[in-house]
């Protein structure tokens, strides 16, 4: 970095080239792949021409949009259920030190299990199916909100509450017009966050415990028929539902009400 | 009781301990009151690790699911360091990377399985390689945070001293965003601790994650699985304790006075 | 500490040398004009303080002539040399916050001297930390330091490698009252056992007073030099003598401040 670098890095990053490179790179790396694709000799791996194919394949017979629903609705459920039920509890067990001191071994036994490993009990309980696959996306959501929501009301800081009593507030409007607008923002991180993590339990489980859905297209392209086109079609799919999923919840940061604790950046 | 009285020092094994003997007395009772014959009660679940522990195949699946996360978190440290660092230090590079790894980041790992069975067949490689895609985005990302929030006025002291960029990459980069990269690091070894358990699940025939899958497979022995997953949870905090003793060194402990 | 008088010499080499420059920073296509027509000579081992309200350009004079920043136009000279790049020879001190944090305070004094061999380097280090006053730390780390004990490490480190020129960017801002007037004496004295050429930025005029050979007087921006004041009282400066304040007060008057609070 040279010495005018401070006063060259104000130029304008939106010029036409400079955003042309990220696709250039991308092409680049298509190309290599179709080459790769056509020199191996089991021709099992697409290319890329391939598996765009296969996506047109998917929306011909209408299976795209089935699966893609029904991976959403698994997360959207499953997602916000414990999301209802994480969030609450873990801002009341972040307040009070004596909760957290309670709970916290528990928790922290329960962290380092993939949610994966409750298969079995999933499918005991619920049989395969939808409710399974939502039970474990819940799993895979819970503690991570949990975590999320202990840490934010552990992090409010204490001037704000003092400020608030200071000034008489009751308990109810501390926690309305103190406490909450103090949470949401690391709130919303920690959303974002697991909702990516629902999003990659959600695949998995639909490999393993049910009939339908993009992880399920996965598993089943391969196993009828060795449809690889099918199946990188799907990964594809994945990674750019996901994607957007992501986008989503970020400009969901930037709405203008919960920005105030970005002002350093 | 006054919620913001300083708790004491009895207090601290108090409450887990009350907490942990309810919830243990509930799933107790559970079991009776639903007369399930399947699901375990926690006097089950003692009484099969007990089993696990004698038997030595568990210490085996101990060890090779410690091995996969040994070799494919490694790799991933490997490479994923390096890459990251570049890609913080030339945000150039990171413009034009940033959109493909976006885009290979919210694909799980699990999704990868078919295609890693065409690259390496069933078996140790395939999770391996799984476990390395878990560990290797997590890991470049911290390098590149790490990286980009560099305070500027070291970069500009080490470059006031004389030193070339290399130089200045190695002795003041690198430590200033080290303590960020260890906690990617060690978030990093959590999720390869994750992935390894769901890959055993599919693609291999031995490990923690199999034994799970395993317990009920042959036998409905739901007390085994539950106390694998238990195991699963135990040693992952382990590793992950191990790992924030790091975070302790002194010469890298300044970057953490604020961890909780 | 040694009391010697020390005049500045009418007859001193030019050390530094600024020729008309002027700064304009863009952003976002609006153009903001920083700095204006500056000239300005410093001698050989002179100490001269940039003075002026905060954010009026001074730092960014004092990084342009360390050499972080380009002017738009003028040029800036050291020793005959156009300075083109920031240099070992001429070392910025931050305020504390620019100790490593990752190293001891030997490492951190030790920092820019790879070049030598080890038992050099480390006659060094043990040289500059008793000169500032920091033995018996010598293995402990900044965050374990006092904000006044990790300034005089970063001075120890900027000396460690024998510069010809200090650069200090309000150094002492950060630290309560009573330990600036501490760390003010410890400049002096460091000051006058190496001379130096020192050139020193603040907003405080007695901080300027105190310290400088001379004292620049900008104004707010666009900067410009609005005074050059000489300050002719030998060292140690009694603050209460008549011919102190007397300078200070001009000061005051050219600021175009109230003298009563």
């Amino acid at each position: 970095m040279s010495t005018t670098e401070k006063n060259a890095a104000r130029k304008p990053a939106t010029s036409l080239g400079v955003r042309l490179r990220p696709l250039l790179f991308i092409g680049v790396l298509l190309i290599l792949w179709a080459i790769a694709a056509r020199r191996q000799s089991t021709h099992l791996l697409p290319g890329p021409w391939e598996v765009v194919g296969g996506i047109a394949e998917l929306v011909r017979h209408g299976l795209l949009l089935k699966y893609v629903v029904a991976s959403l609705f698994r997360v959207t459920w499953g997602f916000l259920l414990a999301a209802a039920l994480a969030i609450p509890l873990g801002l009341g067990i972040g307040w009070y030190r004596r909760a957290e001191m309670a709970f916290n071994p528990i928790i922290q036994i329960l962290r380092p299990i993939s949610p994966l490993a409750w298969i079995p009990i999933a499918i005991l309980w619920f049989g395969v199916g939808d409710l399974a696959a939502i039970f474990l996306i819940f799993l895979g959501s819970f503690l991570p909100l949990l975590l999320t929501a202990i840490n934010a009301a552990q992090s409010v800081p204490a001037v704000y509450v003092n400020a608030g009593r200071n000034f008489g507030m009751s308990p109810l409007r501390l926690v309305y017009q103190v406490f909450y607008p103090a949470v949401v923002p690391q709130l919303i991180v920690g959303l974002r966050i697991t909702l990516g993590v629902a999003w990659l339990v959600v695949v998995a489980a639909e490999m393993i415990a049910v009939n339908s859905g993009l992880g399920f297209l996965i598993v089943d392209a391969r196993n009828a028929g060795n449809r690889y086109d099918l199946v990188v079609a799907g990964m594809v799919i994945i990674g750019i539902i996901g994607l957007l999923l992501d986008m989503g919840m970020r400009s969901l940061e930037k709405v203008r009400s919960f920005r105030w604790s970005y002002s350093e950046d | 009781m006054n919620s913001l009285a300083e708790p004491r020092k009895w207090e601290k094994l108090f409450w887990p301990l009350l907490a942990t003997g309810l919830l243990l007395a509930l799933w107790h009772y559970s079991v009776i009151w639903t007369a399930t014959k399947i699901f375990p009660s926690p006097r089950d679940v003692e009484k099969g690790l007990a089993e696990l522990l004698l038997h030595h195949v568990l210490w085996g699946d101990i060890r090779d699911s410690l091995r996969r996360v040994a070799i494919g978190f490694g790799a991933a440290v490997f490479l994923g360091i390096p890459l990251g660092l570049t890609l913080g230090w030339y945000p150039a590079a990171n413009q034009v990377v940033n959109p493909v790894m976006q885009i290979l980041r919210p694909i799980s790992p699990i999704a990868w399985i078919p295609v890693a069975i065409i690259f390496f067949g069933i078996g140790d490689s395939a999770a391996i390689f799984l476990i390395f895609l878990g560990a290797f985005f997590p890991i470049v990302v911290a390098c590149i945070n790490g990286v980009s929030n560099v305070p500027s006025v070291y970069r500009r002291a080490g470059r006031n001293f004389g030193l070339t960029p290399p130089q200045l990459l190695a002795k003041v980069v690198f430590p200033a965003a080290l303590p960020q990269i260890l906690v990617g690091l060690r978030i990093a070894l959590g999720i390869a601790w994750l992935v390894v358990v769901a890959a055993e699940m599919i693609a291999v025939d031995s490990g923690l994650g199999y034994l799970v899958i395993d317990s009920r497979n042959s036998g409905k022995r739901y007390d085994l699985v539950v106390a694998a997953i238990l195991l699963i949870g135990v040693i992952g905090l382990v590793l992950d304790f191990g790992f924030r003793r790091l975070e302790k060194i002194r010469s890298v402990r300044w970057g953490f006075r604020n961890e909780s | 500490m040694s009391v010697k008088e020390s005049f500045v010499s009418p007859v001193l080499k030019t050390k530094l040398s600024v020729e008309n420059v002027s700064m304009t920073f863009k952003r976002d296509g609006n153009s903001t004009p920083v700095l204006e027509n500056i000239n300005l000579e410093v001698g050989d081992g002179e100490f001269v303080c940039l003075l002026g309200p905060s954010g009026c350009g001074k730092t960014t004079l004092l990084n342009a002539m360390a050499g972080f920043l380009s002017p738009t136009s003028g040029e800036i000279h050291v020793g005959g040399e156009s300075v083109r790049g920031p240099d070992p020879r001429r070392i910025f001190v931050f305020q504390e916050r620019g100790v490593f944090p990752w190293l001891t305070v030997e490492g951190n004094i030790g920092f820019g001297l790879f070049k030598l061999p080890r038992g050099e380097r480390e006659e060094r280090i043990a040289h500059y930390i008793k000169m500032v006053g920091l033995q018996g730390f010598e293995k402990a780390y900044p965050p374990e330091l006092s904000g006044g004990m990790k300034q005089r490490l970063e001075v120890a480190r900027a000396l460690a490698v024998n510069p010809d020129m200090l650069f200090l960017d309000e150094p002492f801002g950060a630290l309560d009252s009573i330990t600036r007037l501490v760390m003010r004496r410890e400049l002096l004295r460091i000051w006058e056992a190496e001379r130096k050429t020192i050139i020193f930025v603040t907003h405080d005029i007695d901080e300027a007073v105190q310290l400088a050979d001379r004292v620049v007087v900008m104004s707010a921006r666009p900067a410009t030099i609005q005074q050059i004041v000489d300050i002719d009282i030998p060292h140690p400066r009694d603050i209460s003598s008549a011919r102190y304040l007397e300078l200070r007060d001009g000061i005051f008057k050219q600021i175009g401040l109230a003298h009563q609070v």
